[in-house]
């Protein structure tokens, strides 16, 4: 056989059937994930048509979108946004009732962000497809796996097949070479890429990250990196799983055990693009260049180091994403002034990630007229992050420390800030008024916001990590 | 779904790119568990200004945008979220058909099966399109392409499938539901495997 890609080999594994001239290939889908977003439309076209679900054992579903960061009050009353929220999440608990899936709901300890508790309970696995009514379902790219958002009308499709319609896509290599820096993360990383190809450089494209300094890197970095696949348009993102996914993996609740393990690890050991298998375009980025990076625009790619000019506008389209952004050309984003900072989502919300964040914020405050939300991705991160005090440090800086959930990285569940306020976040979306209508969203790191949350303006990380905390602020 | 077969209708233009589905539908109005009556929402933040009242500078609010089936957008239409709120957002607002130079793999596919023509055309055409706004154009789905007013043609790609379902008003369940032996025996084969 010729040499194959990591993606070609796990297209081939699904194959129900090979695309033809007239009709697209039909591909098998290991897993499921479901939130309460996107499945109620496609649970009603089922009953529509009479249909079962076909794998329940391959469903797994969460709340996390509509879903009040803030607890319960006395009376056990959930503080929803809107009667709608709170209608939207009852339906997804009937549904999941009535079809026999597996709901990680407010009972549930295992409740999370949907690409934060898939690879925690161990669900998400090498040379798996997995699909979900959402498109940072590119996430789970991290482990090995073929894994891309779909519609919801596709949604419909996978329950009541277990199969989805797909062109194939074209493949595009992103080689890290060398070590990113001191300070220097997967987010600042991952931002540059996107700069760096395009905010459409991805399209009809299965991207797969390599080189040294993706190998270097932890799980949780790695699912930073796939998780933004999408924002360079990117059906899905690759990293091919070595020893740190094994060891990350290995006794979770629904990874393979005992013999098992052993026999889908010597599997997963194969899951690697073959030496002299050809990808549609390759792109080569050196991580020593990485600095820390931000968005000044209303998209993903307009990402620069904090400390470069903005650049000048192009066109009308340009120069209206920086009037709304009120980014000057020729101005470093250091500097800019913060009215809110948010750490969360399922790009940065992950244990690593509140670490480095608490790095910053641990005997210090947040500034005066910020005001800092850290929401951890899912119940198991919020336990962990207890565990070690992350809790405290957050709250003692001035922080306010939240229920797992989307919250404002897309700003349907009542999180949000208002018209014309800055908001540093750790999200993945710059869109404007994806944070609230009329807010301005800067994309960073984890250690960006959190810097930027003392200083009150955008600040440089590295400063921070250098710097010792001065008594009087820690006072 | 009704085939959808011939679109006549003029243009109307928005020229910005990465035009992105948050736009098309801002997440507060995805906690709807239908797909119905969402043209009220589409484009919100964007159509109306903050006290409700038509935004006058937004281009579908222009009295010849009216009734305009056809949008021409901006490069990298319908990129981020997957939300399908998006297409039908467009159709309940009277669009059947959006052309742009290049639009998000999702959206594309979300749009295709509920019989909302995203079509790509190259550059120049694009071009032209965005300069000339409330042009009459015909769309002809089986022929895959576009006639302008003094008889001009465009064509464009579109994958056979989803033109197939779209003329003749079938969706893709019932065609991946009669492939239910060969589910069944791609299961069996990876379970004794």
């Amino acid at each position: 056989m010729s040499p194959r890609t990591l993606f070609e080999k796990l297209w081939d594994a699904h194959l129900v059937a090979p695309e033809t001239a007239d009709t697209p290939a039909i591909l098998y889908v290991d897993l499921h994930l479901v939130h309460e977003v996107t499945s109620p439309q496609a649970f009603d076209a089922l009953r529509a048509r009479g249909l079962k679900l076909r794998r329940a054992d391959r469903t797994l579903a969460t709340l996390d979108h509509s879903t009040p960061t803030l607890p319960a009050n006395a009376d056990g009353e959930r503080p929803y946004a809107t009667p709608q929220a709170r209608a939207q999440v009852s339906k997804l608990e009937a549904n999941c009732r009535e079809f026999g899936v597996e709901l990680h709901g407010w009972d549930s300890a295992d409740r999370g962000i949907v690409h934060v508790i898939g690879p925690e309970l161990g669900a998400t696995q090498p040379g798996m497809t997995i699909v979900c009514g959402d498109s940072h379902t590119s996430t789970h790219g991290a482990f090995g796996a073929l894994a891309f958002g779909i519609g919801t009308t596709e949604v419909g499709h996978v329950m009541a097949t277990q199969c989805l319609l797909q062109r194939k896509p074209k493949t595009l290599a992103v080689h890290v070479d060398g070590r990113l820096p001191q300070g220097v993360g997967a987010k600042d990383l991952i931002l540059q890429v996107i700069g760096t190809i395009g905010v459409n450089g991805g399209t009809g494209h299965v991207i797969e990250y390599r080189g040294s300094a993706i190998e270097a890197l932890s799980m949780e970095a790695r699912m930073t990196v796939c998780n933004m696949s999408i924002e360079a348009g990117a059906r899905a993102g690759l990293i091919a799983p070595d020893e740190t996914t094994f060891a990350w993996l290995k006794g979770r609740p629904r990874a393979p055990q005992g013999e098992a393990w052993e026999r889908a690890v010597a599997h997963w050991r194969t899951l690697k693009t073959d030496d002299g298998a050809h990808y549609d375009r390759e792109v080569h980025i050196d991580a020593g260049d990485v600095r820390p990076t931000v968005t000044f625009g209303t998209h993903p790619g307009s990402a620069i180091a904090l400390d470069v000019p903005v650049p000048a506008a192009r066109d009308v389209v340009e120069q209206r994403a920086l009037d709304y952004m009120q980014s000057r050309a020729g101005q470093p984003m250091a500097g800019t002034k913060v009215d809110m900072v948010f750490v969360g989502s399922c790009t940065n919300a992950r244990l690593p990630d509140l670490r480095e964040a608490a790095d910053i914020l641990r005997g210090r405050r947040v500034a005066r007229q910020v005001r800092m939300l850290v929401v951890p991705g899912s119940e198991a991160v919020r336990r962990d992050a207890e565990a070690e005090g992350l809790h405290e440090v957050f709250l003692a800086a001035g922080a306010e420390w939240r229920l797992p959930g989307c919250s404002m990285c897309i700003a349907m569940n009542g999180d949000m800030a208002a018209p014309g306020k800055l908001v540093v976040s750790t999200s993945n979306r710059n869109f404007e008024g994806r944070q609230g209508q009329g807010a301005r969203t800067v994309l960073a790191s984890p250690a960006t916001a959190a810097a930027s949350a003392v200083a009150g303006h955008i600040a440089d990380p590295r400063e921070y990590l250098s710097m010792p905390v001065q008594e009087e602020q820690a006072a | 779904m009704k085939p959808v077969i011939r679109i006549h209708s003029r243009t109307a233009v928005l020229a910005d790119e990465n035009i992105d589905t948050d736009r098309i539908i801002p997440a507060r109005f995805l906690t709807t568990t239908t797909r119905e009556g969402l043209g009220k929402y589409c484009f919100n933040d964007w159509r109306y200004l903050p006290d409700g009242s038509d935004n006058p500078a937004f281009a579908l609010n222009q009295a010849e945008a009216k009734d305009c089936a056809i949008l021409v957008a901006g490069r990298n239409f319908g990129c981020g979220s997957s939300r399908e709120h998006a297409p039908w957002a467009l159709l309940d607002h009277g669009i059947r058909a959006v052309v742009s130079s290049g639009i998000a793999d999702i959206f594309r596919n979300n749009a295709l099966k509920n019989g909302l023509v995203a079509i790509v055309v190259g550059a120049d055409e694009h071009r032209w399109l965005l300069d000339n706004p409330g042009v009459d154009l015909s769309i002809d789905v089986r022929e895959q392409a576009i006639t302008l007013p003094r008889g001009n043609v465009f064509r464009f790609e579109l994958e056979p499938f989803a033109r197939h379902c779209l003329l003749e008003g079938v969706d893709q369940l019932g065609f991946l539901l009669q492939q239910a032996e060969a589910i069944t025996a791609f299961e069996r084969q990876r379970e004794a495997a």
